[in-house]
């Protein structure tokens, strides 16, 4: 389970999509409680993340590639390419860039998110 | 926070590039935070690239010489004061009065007013028409002068001097030179060298007359007309430029009684202090153990030492540069470093002249043969990176000398590049940056396993860059000395390239990622180089739909939404216009979609039009109205062939010879939408005049009286390659079979991302092979390379109106996953009617 280090809001797991809404290893963008959020599936494992990206000041993090380096599994931005871990939002190429990451679980097929 | 006020005043004087250095020095270190940091500047415009002073003339314009950002003073809240002169320093009330009659008191004061040019005391030296090249003023000057000109003389053949001479040329001018000394550039070359110098520029047509003193300057009413020399010989010209050396700018410091030097220079220490510790002066006008530095290294070396000693840190201290350089001249390549006089004593020379090369190559070594001390290289300077490490090092060259001297001495091939794998620690590699070979080892033994990672955590190589070769070789030979096999993968996922990949991928008839990872991998799930390469293999193998369930996952962005990513996160659609061949109905159609998405058009290099400003949920709408009018994908998006350019051809054209507007849109029907290992572009000519630049598209087709030249594996873009002849005269059908085996050959065996024209110039055997592969058949491929594009032509179907077709497809265009809204943040205004976003400091 993700730490949720995003800001309170309501604080209650709120249904986003079915599970197979978002394709095997890749994302999608949600928008929840007014927050764009990152979500990726990699097999049974859901993620979730800020959907806008740092290095272009665009929402566009759902839209990279899904995979791992030396075994952290991370997300590419699609415009220039850092990488940000999906268990803890951190760049993998810039150590001052952070992104959030919500608490995620899937429920009989659901995904929820605690936002 | 201390207000701005209360700031003591930090003064520059002087806003050359030196001055500039050292007020970004002062940024970089907090030191404007703590003073209030004016910069006085008499040239009308903040500091510039005066390096690069000759480029004025023809190329760049004074802001592409410019080395700051307009903004970039009000951003770090520096004040320039341009186009106003310090005409005095009061040392006892620490005050400068100013040409605009203003006082300015100052905490600390830096002099950075450099040189000036010195003319000779010539007569006639003055008068209209002469000039000395100092200042985009005085290039200003002699253009508008040189409009009434037929030739033009420096006197002086020193570095400044032959880069004068390049500005006259540039202004159209026949140019001479005229040197006191027996050779040119007298303070960097032998006598050798100089003279080699001078037959390579006198071969572009510059007269370089030697051992001339000039006696006077005749001239008319309208300026010039000839030199007359001591010898009595003379010399016509129509303007004269003085670069006969510099002279420090040393009037200020000399009325205020700071010291300077016999000749000049106001004399400093090793922090850059001058006599008044109030008072630092770097740059061209400071004198340092007797010596005044006239390159901008030493000068950024003193702004980096006075604004350490202000922000009270211990280092760096200047401590000296020599004057060492590579340049070129007149598109003459010249390199001296160290001793390159053999001034040392017992000094030895090691000698090599090539007249048929035009190559000049002397090396100068220790007395007892075991350091080199210094060079000169003129012609070709390949080695001049090498060898100056070899001797900032001091590594024992005994029995080796002759070697340096000779040109195929130094081994410059294989995987020790630039030869650093036998120097020590303490050899600089990066002299931008400062970064020794002990610090790059250290980053490659802490993980940097790659140039990328090594510059990231060095900065090595991020400055000119003119390192990254040794960097590359370094790192080959410390892989291998740290036992790991050098590694060719593709990523952490793969050993194997791209060719590999390839192989594996049709020979095993793996269709997926999962498959090919287990058996082809090296563990882990992939990453976003080696997921689109697999997608792309996939692609040009099977040529399934690249947004199948099992393919999605693995597209870069432009792939998984069949669009171009922009910088805000909207796309691009380009639809396919075969050969720029449009109807005035196809036009409307275009014309239509973009007014109702308010989409900024532009016209494409590759004879269609793009359509920006699509959100992710507009395409699958804005396809349908594309694809009901009968477009297609132009797939310009994906690493694809993309577009066949063309000219009108014999229909219309009064000159073509062959109709390559019917032949372009047969090629661009057949091979549309192909995937390979980068995009791909094509050509189609009428006749040779070109029309249709065949000649730098991946695959050109030049039409002749009897048939059709292949050209293959030009380019345009970041390097540009001249596309080679493989085959003239062809008919269609033979031309299309050997374009087959072409794009089928390079499809199956380039690396990633490797356009045509690297392919080939990595190709073992070059373009004869090539065309032995691809015309004789030489390795009995040709059937099979055939029957895969074939295969590749049967199965193609337009993107769009698959996904069109398919609802699962489509869902993957939804903005969000569980809402109705649309991203709010891209932010648009409006510019020559049409819509582009803001950039970052327009928006609030």
């Amino acid at each position: 389970m993700s730490i949720n280090n995003g800001t309170a809001r309501c604080e209650q797991w709120q249904y986003v999509c079915a599970i197979q809404a978002i394709p095997e290893s890749a994302g999608v963008a949600a928008l929840v409680a007014g927050t764009q959020l990152a979500i990726f599936r990699v097999g049974e494992r859901v993620y979730a993340l800020d959907n806008y990206d740092p290095f272009s000041g665009a929402n566009v993090i759902s839209r990279g590639i899904v995979g791992d380096r030396a075994g952290t599994p991370k997300v590419a931005s699609p415009v220039y390419k850092q990488s940000f871990s999906l268990e803890n939002g951190a760049c993998l190429d810039d150590e001052a860039v952070q992104l959030r990451v919500w608490a995620v679980r899937t429920v009989n097929g659901a995904v929820e998110v605690f936002a | 926070m201390k207000a701005a006020a209360s700031r003591p005043n930090l003064v520059v004087v002087g806003s050359g590039m030196v001055g500039q250095a050292f007020v970004e020095e002062c940024v970089e270190n907090g030191l404007s935070a703590v003073y209030r940091i004016i910069v006085v500047g008499e040239e009308p415009r903040a500091a510039y690239d005066r390096v690069h002073l000759s480029e004025y003339i023809g190329e760049r314009s004074a802001e592409e010489l410019a080395i700051v950002a307009p903004d970039w003073y009000a951003q770090h809240d520096i004040e320039l004061r341009t186009d106003v002169r310090v005409d005095a320093i009061d040392r006892s009330l620490a005050k400068l009065t100013l040409s605009d009659e203003t006082c300015l008191e100052y905490a600390r004061l830096i002099l950075a007013t450099g040189s000036y040019p010195f003319v000779p005391p010539i007569d006639g030296k003055d008068g209209p028409g002469r000039f000395v090249y100092r200042t985009l003023e005085d290039l200003d000057a002699m253009r508008a002068f040189a409009g009434s000109c037929e030739r033009g003389v420096v006197i002086g053949g020193g570095l400044l001097g032959l880069e004068a001479a390049n500005a006259l040329r540039n202004l159209g001018l026949k140019a001479d030179v005229v040197e006191f000394a027996p050779h040119l550039m007298a303070t960097q070359l032998d006598p050798g060298g100089g003279q080699m110098l001078g037959e390579l520029i006198a071969e572009l047509g510059v007269g370089i007359y030697t051992s001339k003193a000039t006696e006077r300057i005749e001239s008319d009413d309208d300026g010039p007309t000839r030199l007359v020399f001591a010898d009595g010989e003379s010399l016509a010209t129509d303007m004269v430029v003085f670069s006969a050396g510099i002279r420090p700018r040393d009037e200020l410091a000399r009325d205020c009684g700071l010291e300077l030097g016999e000749r000049g220079g106001i004399v400093i220490d090793d922090a850059c202090m001058t006599n008044d510790p109030l008072i630092y002066a770097i740059g061209e006008v400071a004198l340092w153990q007797g010596r005044i530095f006239g390159l901008v290294g030493p000068g950024y070396a003193m702004a980096a030492a006075a604004a350490a000693h202000l922000a009270a840190e211990p280092e760096p201290r200047f401590a000296g540069a020599d004057m060492s350089t590579e340049l070129k001249l007149l598109g003459v390549d010249v390199a001296s470093f160290g001793d390159a006089h053999a001034r040392t004593e017992g000094a030895r020379i090691l000698c090599y002249r090539d007249e048929v090369a035009r190559v000049y190559r002397r090396v100068v070594v220790s007395g007892d043969g075991s350091r080199l001390i210094g060079g000169t290289l003129v012609g070709d300077t390949h080695d001049y990176r090498p060898l100056l490490m070899k001797m900032r090092s001091q590594i024992d060259i005994t029995n080796a000398s002759a070697a340096l001297a000779l040109p195929a001495g130094l081994d410059r091939a294989g995987t020790d590049e630039g030869g650093v794998g036998d120097l020590p620690a303490t050899a600089q590699v990066c002299s931008c940056n400062n970064v020794d070979k002990a610090a790059l080892v250290a980053a490659i033994d802490g993980g940097a396993h790659d140039v990328a990672s090594i510059k990231s955590a060095t900065r090595a190589g991020t400055g000119c860059g003119g390192c990254a070769p040794m960097i590359g070789g370094l790192l080959s030979a410390r892989l291998q000395e740290l036992g790991h096999e050098v590694d060719q993968g593709l990523c952490e996922h793969f050993e194997l390239n791209r060719q590999q990949l390839e192989d594996a991928i049709r020979a095993g008839e793996i269709r997926d990622f999962p498959t090919l990872l287990e058996r082809c991998g090296r563990g882990g799930s992939g990453c976003e180089i080696c997921k689109p390469v697999a997608a792309s293999i996939f692609a040009s193998t099977w040529n399934d739909h690249v947004l199948d369930p099992a393919l999605v996952g693995l597209q870069d962005t432009n792939d998984r939404f069949l669009a171009n990513l922009q910088k805000d996160g909207t796309y691009s659609v380009i639809p396919r216009v075969p050969a720029g061949e449009i109807t005035p109905q196809q036009l409307m159609t275009i014309a239509r979609v973009a007014e109702e998405y308010d989409l900024y058009t532009k016209i494409t290099g590759g004879q269609r039009i793009d359509m920006f400003g699509a959100r992710v949920d507009q395409l699958p709408d804005i396809w349908r109205a594309l694809t009901d009018a009968g477009f297609e994908s132009g797939h310009a998006y994906g690493k694809a062939v993309r577009t066949v350019k063309s000219c009108v051809g014999s229909t219309w054209c009064r000159f073509g010879v062959q109709d390559s507007v019917g032949l372009a849109v047969r090629i661009e029907e057949r091979y549309k939408g192909i995937r390979a290992p980068h995009k791909l572009k094509l050509a189609v000519s009428g006749c040779t005049r070109e029309c249709a630049e065949a000649q730098g598209k991946d695959v050109g087709i030049i039409a002749t009286e009897n048939g059709y030249n292949l050209y293959v594996c030009g380019n345009g873009g970041m390097r540009p390659r001249h596309a080679d002849l493989l085959a003239v005269d062809l008919d269609e059908a033979t031309l299309i079979r050997y374009v087959d085996r072409f794009l089928a050959f390079y499809i199956r065996t380039a690396d990633r991302l490797q356009r045509t024209s690297v392919w080939l110039e990595n190709l073992e055997g070059g373009l004869d092979y090539l065309r032995k592969v691809v015309v004789d058949d030489y390795l009995g491929i040709a059937d099979e390379l055939e029957a895969h594009l074939q295969s590749l032509v049967g199965s193609y179907r337009c993107e769009w109106k698959q996904t069109l077709e398919d609802p699962d497809k489509l869902a993957l265009f939804r903005t969000f996953v569980n809402d109705d809204a649309t991203d709010p943040a891209p932010l648009y205004v409006r510019e020559r009617g049409q819509r582009r976003p803001l950039f970052e400091a327009e928006k609030v």
